[in-house]
């Protein structure tokens, strides 16, 4: 073997432990998602699939009403995903394309929005939402994620890139900003809004922090919520082969908007960290 | 500097940047600026009065061996996700950077725990350490003759586990933006290097650490709002800052302060105290993001 080969086998193989190493803990939960009750707890743990995956989806399903709180984690992360991309494809479109008075403030406004999580101000938050009795209510799950900083950047960096010519070819056709903007400027975003998606789904999706207060009754938990209702159901003993197959049900979404989204997101990052 | 490209439309610009102003300012700004009033004030003891206490909440905390304890265990936990988290994905990150076969195929099996929520992740590193049933206690115990390993009574345990969980997840979240950043660099850079003969480790220190600077600087920003913050559910459900105190972090400490002991002008204070740290990391690390654009153009 020359060196270069060896090389490329000893990659190879550097490559492979550590991609079985990082799915470990997935492939287990898998396994265990599969197995009895029993089986869960026998002595040495069982890492051959059992036959049980179905009645434990079934299980999880009906014992934490999986399907509500699926329906509820899907409607405010697409929506919150949505609206954070219009918003910043909006402000990105000014920024970039208009002179005014206030516009040097946008860029420490995206900063003072980095520095401000919903920790730090989560009191006077919780409060808000109870001034506007939204309480328990989908309002107060979506609208304090609104802002983003995030996409503000990605947008106002691509649309920096994009060439003045043609929107100096659009004001002389007498095409209005608004139209240039929605025909134009937005079709030939589509790469950076579909990387935007990904993040603001999967940021969205994995809320639990704020559901876990603003929420008071069962059918307006999420899915996050759904997964420590299921550990803490009244058994001595955690059920970790309904508990896992829960698991499974929870990260399937945001897994397969990544697989199926992933060009374009990687195309999207890599254009972020040119600058 | 940008010019106008649609002169004569004085109003549409404000339009346009109005909802996400009104968001920040409403949802964002006035409720941070009430959390720094609220630090200062007291409810008492039946929440039917609130008294200015100055800055009594915050010296309060700074007498408190729990929250001092809290600053410590943060400390450590995010110490640990930041460090052993980044030189693992750029680690990855390097190897997944060459001309190999496959590589579609390593980038997706290595990037999708960004996927996993703090919470799915905490269940599964839970089953994997449960006592007595996982499979982590067995291999220990057969491989250190009889080692209980018990995570939910050590402390010190309970912190490793679930700093090693937290760490594991953001793991798909750094390859992916080293492996941006990587791609980044100037090819002929490194190969001008090479030419001059210097070996692979000197060529690493010398030009790709020093040109990845923007990206790891950012990625310690955001990995450090990810220990400090969005880690809770992880916590939540894993050990709920227990045993002892032993994992439990200041977004939860702060929580409980809130919402379980209804203790608010105390939590306020902790908020505030948080967003400090915040703010001076974010001056931080803008800093050195500017530093390099000047240095690139």
């Amino acid at each position: 073997m020359t060196r270069k080969t060896r090389n490329k086998v000893l990659t190879h193989t550097i490559l492979i432990t550590l991609v079985l190493i990082i799915a470990f803990p997935v492939i287990y939960a898998l396994i265990t998602s599969t197995l009895s009750f029993k089986q869960t707890y026998a002595y040495p743990p069982q890492l051959i699939p059992g036959t049980q995956l179905w009645q434990n989806i079934v299980a999880a399903w009906n014992r934490a009403s999986l399907g509500r709180l699926f329906l509820n984690s899907s409607l405010i992360s697409i929506v919150v995903a949505i609206v954070k991309i219009v918003l910043s494809l909006m402000a990105a479109f000014a920024y970039t394309h208009f002179r005014f008075r206030g516009r040097s403030l946008l860029f420490p406004m995206t900063m003072v929005t980095q520095m401000l999580p919903l920790p730090v101000r989560i009191l006077p938050t919780y409060q808000l939402m109870a001034d506007f009795h939204w309480i328990n209510s989908y309002y107060a799950l979506m609208f304090p994620f609104f802002a983003s900083t995030t996409g503000i950047l990605l947008f106002r960096q691509f649309f920096m890139t994009v060439p003045r010519d043609l929107s100096d070819a659009a004001r002389v056709d007498g095409t209005s900003p608004m139209r240039y903007f929605f025909q134009i400027l937005i079709p030939i975003s589509k790469t950076n809004i579909a990387a935007l998606f990904v993040i603001e789904f999967i940021f969205m999706w994995s809320q639990y922090l704020w559901p876990l207060i603003i929420t008071t009754t069962k059918n307006m938990r999420v899915i996050q919520i759904g997964i420590k209702m299921l550990l803490a159901s009244e058994q001595q003993v955690p059920e970790w082969n309904v508990i896992m197959a829960g698991a499974i049900i929870a990260m399937l979404p945001p897994l397969v908007v990544l697989v199926l989204l992933r060009k374009s997101f990687a195309q999207g990052i890599a254009m972020q960290s040119e600058k | 500097m940008q010019e106008e490209r649609f002169p004569g439309h004085p109003f549409l610009p404000y339009l346009l940047i109005l909802p996400s102003v009104a968001v920040i300012v409403i949802f964002l700004v006035v409720p941070f600026i009430q959390s720094a009033r609220g630090s200062f004030f007291m409810t008492s003891a039946f929440g039917t009065r609130t008294i200015y206490v100055g800055l009594r909440n915050y010296i309060a905390l700074f007498h408190s061996s729990y929250y001092l304890h809290s600053v410590l265990t943060t400390l450590i936990f995010a110490g640990f996700v930041i460090i052993i988290g980044l030189a693992i994905s750029l680690a990855i990150g390097l190897l997944l950077n060459q001309k190999i076969r496959w590589q579609g195929f390593y980038q997706v099996a290595l990037i999708w725990t960004y996927a996993l929520s703090p919470a799915v992740a905490g269940t599964i590193w839970a089953l994997m350490f449960a006592p007595a049933t996982g499979i982590v206690p067995f291999v220990v115990a057969r491989l250190f003759g009889g080692y209980v390993l018990n995570w939910m009574t050590d402390g010190q345990v309970a912190l490793l586990v679930v700093s090693a969980a937290a760490t594991w997840k953001m793991l798909g979240y750094n390859i992916i933006f080293f492996l941006a950043g990587l791609q980044n660099i100037p090819k002929e850079l490194l190969e001008a290097a090479r030419v001059d003969g210097a070996g692979p480790w000197r060529v690493f220190w010398k030009i790709t650490f020093p040109m990845l600077s923007p990206t790891t600087t950012f990625l310690l920003f955001v990995n450090m709002l990810y220990a400090f913050f969005q880690v809770f559910g992880l916590i939540d459900i894993m050990t709920q800052g227990g045993p002892g105190n032993a994992t439990n972090i200041l977004v939860y400490k702060l929580y409980r302060d809130a919402f379980i002991y209804m203790n608010s002008g105390s939590a306020d204070a902790q908020s505030v105290i948080i967003f400090i740290v915040i703010a001076a990391a974010a001056v931080v690390q803008l800093r050195v993001a500017t530093r390099k654009a000047v240095y690139a153009r």
